[in-house]
């Protein structure tokens, strides 16, 4: 393929209108855009169902429009289709085996939910975390932020007619998915991540294998650059469409690449830094624009960041053989499986930790991530005992779903699905 | 960070890093007013509620026991080591703000309610606070007060129950359509 020499991001390959003074969110349910006032009954006004079962609503979405012509006027999000009470359930599961339930809250970026859950549990345990597993955990959540932009940007291509840049894309995502099942013996779903630590030793023969891929990537992605940013449709479809101001995005609630494409430079690495984000060289990559295109592109640097860092990450691990991978608190962390045969302590913390659990010390916590999708945050109240009190997830995909019709107001349908999909809501994660 | 000038201040907790400022329900959008406008606290981050029904009560998992620690008539009993601190009311409202500046300033704001009691809403301060509210009434039934679209989000409208409340059973589903009908 002819690689473009252009970068999504580049000043010269576009330059936006700046931002609309004043606010956009509509008055007074800010998630709901009514027809106006004028117009409500008129015949030319015709309401809609998108979804719930629309092949361009990303999952189980159901969007009432108001159109005339193709024109929308107005736009309310239904949710709640694949509503699995997550948070219910996970009250009434022990601290460690809650662990496999917030991976499928949001199915595309599951280790960053696995590990926000993790880091909040470790919190209320006042637990140190060994470097080593801190270094993988920082790896693999890069790696998932790579393989989550890659189904990202697969998947609103593929709505806006882009159909190869969903192969590219999937191609690239199915060499992550090998990494993972290297790792963990899963390709999704992994739960890798426990408190203290790391669940398993890191197996021989992943850093090779980690290094090719990280080697391939950027040239992956110049690929994708040369799909869609050098595509005068995909531009034309992008450009100006669903712009939302930095004020109205804060405002709203958005967070992670969506807020940054408003021009607004927040990143909770680089802002509250955790895992090992304080030790690792990156940029936080921003755009002003603030409409479908800033998002894309966006996005797409972002990939070459999570690079960038995985990289470093790599290196950091190499030099940390034979380093323990998981806290040796045998209180909390499964004691290692030889000993089962030779010590009976051994055997008693096994016992006790698999049948009962682990007890939590009282309190609550609240503990925010960068994700994907932006700010994830795990809220936890625990009463002293094995099984949470209380689990909710800051979802950031349920603000994003929620603020689509600040952004939708007089834009044509077809933007319409464009404005959606560049928000890049899981809907798994938006029900819980 | 000081925030002797909230109004309707109650407390203000430290625990795990993380400060709370508990204030009075009434005087809810009030505080969150000023936390915004006077202290800068300009992102909404989560609206959570917490059932608190049955607390310290609860025994541990696989064993027969008390709250307040083993029973002596059932020997291998076990409770906890000890009782949690009791709580001001059933439910607490928790609202996590961010102030998107240097340093990156948290502060939980919360208020404790009883079954029914209203809380004000805080949409006009933060509109993100929409769907946060709408699923805090749906999911454990806080009566939001001053909510101009307050219905239920994630369950059917003619949903009975709040499912994330204590005393909803887990499995509590009704039979939605059966053969007979």
């Amino acid at each position: 393929m002819a690689v473009t020499e252009r970068r999504a991001l580049d000043p010269d390959v576009y330059k936006a209108p700046p931002q609309y003074e004043g606010t956009k969110i509509p008055y007074p349910v800010p998630s709901v855009r009514e027809v106006p006032e004028e117009l409500r009954d008129s015949d030319d006004v015709m309401q809609v169902n998108f979804g719930p079962n629309h092949p361009s609503t990303h999952g189980v979405l159901r969007l009432v429009v108001d159109l005339r012509g193709e024109e929308v006027l107005g736009l309310r999000a239904v949710v709640g289709y694949v509503h699995t009470g997550f948070e219910k359930t996970m009250e009434h599961k022990q601290w460690w085996k809650a662990i496999t339930y917030p991976e499928r809250i949001d199915y595309v970026a599951y280790q960053h939910n696995e590990l926000v859950f993790v880091l909040a549990i470790e919190k209320l345990l006042g637990m140190e975390v060994p470097p080593k597993a801190t270094w993988m955990r920082t790896l693999l959540t890069e790696l998932n932020r790579i393989h989550s932009h890659l189904v990202w940007v697969g998947t609103s291509g593929l709505e806006l007619g882009a159909i190869s840049m969903f192969w590219y894309a999937f191609r690239e995502r199915d060499a992550i998915l090998d990494l993972f099942e290297l790792v963990s013996g899963y390709r999704m779903h992994t739960r890798y991540f426990q408190a203290g630590g790391l669940a398993e030793e890191i197996p021989a023969g992943f850093y090779p294998e980690c290094r090719k891929f990280l080697e391939w990537m950027p040239k992956a992605v110049d690929d994708y650059e040369s799909l869609l940013t050098a595509n005068a449709i995909y531009l034309e479809r992008t450009r100006g469409v669903g712009v939302i101001s930095a004020a109205d995005a804060v405002a709203l609630g958005l967070s992670g690449p969506n807020l940054r494409a408003s021009g607004v430079d927040w990143d909770l690495r680089k802002r509250e830094p955790y895992l090992a984000y304080r030790e690792v060289d990156f940029s936080v990559p921003v755009a002003p624009e603030g409409d479908v295109y800033a998002r894309f592109a966006v996005r797409l640097e972002e990939m070459r960041q999570s690079v960038r860092i995985a990289a470093q990450c790599l290196d950091r691990l190499e030099e940390m053989e034979g380093e323990p991978w998981i806290a040796d608190d045998r209180k909390v962390v499964l004691p290692p499986r030889e000993e089962l045969h030779t010590s009976m302590e051994s055997l008693i913390h096994h016992f006790k930790i698999v049948t009962e659990g682990y007890r939590v010390p009282e309190g609550e916590v609240y503990v925010p991530i960068e994700s994907p999708r932006g700010e994830l945050g795990c809220y936890l109240v625990s009463d002293g005992g094995p099984k949470p009190w209380r689990v909710k997830f800051r979802a950031p995909s349920f603000l994003a779903t929620a603020a689509a019709p600040t952004m939708v107001g007089g834009t044509l349908v077809a933007d319409l699905i464009a404005v959606v999909a560049s928000l890049d809501g899981v809907m798994g994660e938006v029900d819980r | 960070m000081t925030f002797d000038g909230v109004p309707g201040l109650l407390e203000v907790k430290e625990s795990y890093g993380e400060t709370t400022v508990v204030v009075e329900t009434a005087r809810l959008a009030e505080a969150c007013e000023y936390l915004r406008d006077e202290l800068g606290f300009d992102f909404l981050a989560d609206i959570t509620p917490t059932d608190y029904l049955g607390w310290g009560t609860r025994g541990v998992a696989g064993y027969v026991g008390t709250a307040a620690g083993r029973d002596l008539n059932a020997p291998g009993s076990q409770g906890y080591a000890r009782l949690p601190e009791p709580k001001p009311a059933r439910f607490s409202v928790n609202y996590h703000l961010l102030a998107l500046r240097e340093g990156a300033p948290r502060v939980r704001v919360q208020v404790w309610v009883e079954d029914g009691e209203p809380v004000p809403t805080v949409i006009r301060v933060w509109p993100t606070a929409d769907w946060h509210e709408r699923e805090a009434w749906d999911m454990m039934g806080i009566a939001i007060e001053g909510h101009p679209n307050l219905t239920r989000i994630l369950m059917d409208e003619d949903w009975e129950g709040h499912p994330l409340r204590k005393d909803y059973p887990l499995g509590g589903e009704p039979v939605r359509f059966t053969g007979a009908e």
